[in-house]
């Protein structure tokens, strides 16, 4: 994966480009199966690896293949970004460590989720179950979040294309 | 579009398979990993597979456009019946243990049409914004 960003950094060509970050979208895949996040892997693999290469390339399709020399010497945003990350790293190190039975997360509403699961529900999905059922009202926002876009997708594309008609 | 033999074999070999597998990954959500936004996005997905291949004009005549943008709405509706059909029946909103007799199978209901909301509306909306960029392509030329 880190070989993926370093190439995609560098390189110029944006077919390579949209390439490499379908494979790093896989290879991130893999690492949430790693960590046991089945559901997660999958729309990772579908919408990342799959959805978005397809997109990118239409809008490559729009633009020219080759990148163009950038006007200024990258150091102000290089300086942000590596900031950035060190305060994310940094906020890292306060959080309990990977896969701790005690961590806030696994002894709040989880054991309850698990144990209830099996008389109120009954759906063998746990990730589905708390997805559609508890956390019903999430996963309505979620939906019209995604018309959302979908919605400005066409209010955005659509006035163009009739304005150019006449 | 290219004609091309063995890429137009290969994707109608290609396309059932993965039109079984999003309808698997729908309707196995409960069991296994899945759910409402991959078959989504796969049955989406299938459709693009289609429309690269095969082209725009021949893509819009298996999903035409109306179909496409109406999926958008209905999936948010049937999402949002499915609360006020919990409404109706005498329990709160999104509430699923009103939907059937036995709470269980109640829940199970509820889920099930969540689902079905969910993936409807991604579909759609995955179609809708593919068609738009790759019909830009095409007025810009």
């Amino acid at each position: 994966m880190a070989i993926a960003v370093v190439v995609i950094a560098r390189s110029r060509n944006l077919f390579g480009v949209i390439v490499l970050g379908g494979i790093y979208s896989f290879l991130m895949a893999t690492v949430l199966v790693a960590m046991d996040a089945v559901d997660v892997a999958m729309t990772e693999a579908s919408v990342g690896a799959g959805i978005s290469t397809v997109l990118f390339l239409g809008a490559l399709y729009l633009c020219k293949s080759e990148e163009a020399r950038p006007v200024h010497r990258p150091w102000l945003p290089l300086a942000v970004s590596m900031a950035v990350g060190a305060v994310l790293v940094y906020g890292t190190l306060g959080l309990p460590a990977f896969s701790d039975p005690q961590a806030p997360i696994h002894v709040h509403v989880v054991p309850r989720y698990l144990h209830q699961i099996k008389q109120e529900v009954d759906v063998p999905n746990v990730v589905t179950a708390v997805l559609a059922s508890y956390r019903g009202y999430d996963t309505l926002g979620e939906t019209t979040v995604v018309f959302t876009a979908g919605a400005g997708v066409i209010a955005l594309l659509r006035r163009r294309r009739k304005d150019r008609k006449p | 579009m290219r004609y091309d033999l063995v890429l137009r074999v290969v994707a109608k070999l290609l396309m059932p398979f993965i039109l079984l597998f999003a309808l698997y990954v729908q309707f196995h959500g409960d069991f296994g990993p899945g759910g409402g936004f991959q078959a989504g996005v796969i049955l989406a997905a299938a459709v693009i597979f289609y429309g690269l291949i095969f082209g725009l004009t021949d893509a819009r005549k298996l999903v035409p456009e109306p179909l496409v943008e109406s999926m958008m709405a209905v999936g948010v509706l049937i999402y949002g019946g499915v609360g006020v059909a919990g409404l109706l029946l005498g329990g709160n909103y999104l509430d699923y243990f009103v939907l059937d007799p036995n709470p269980v199978l109640g829940q199970h209901r509820g889920i099930f049409w969540v689902e079905v909301g969910v993936a409807t509306t991604v579909s759609g909306v995955m179609l809708k914004i593919f068609y738009m960029f790759a019909d830009r392509g095409k007025v810009d030329e």
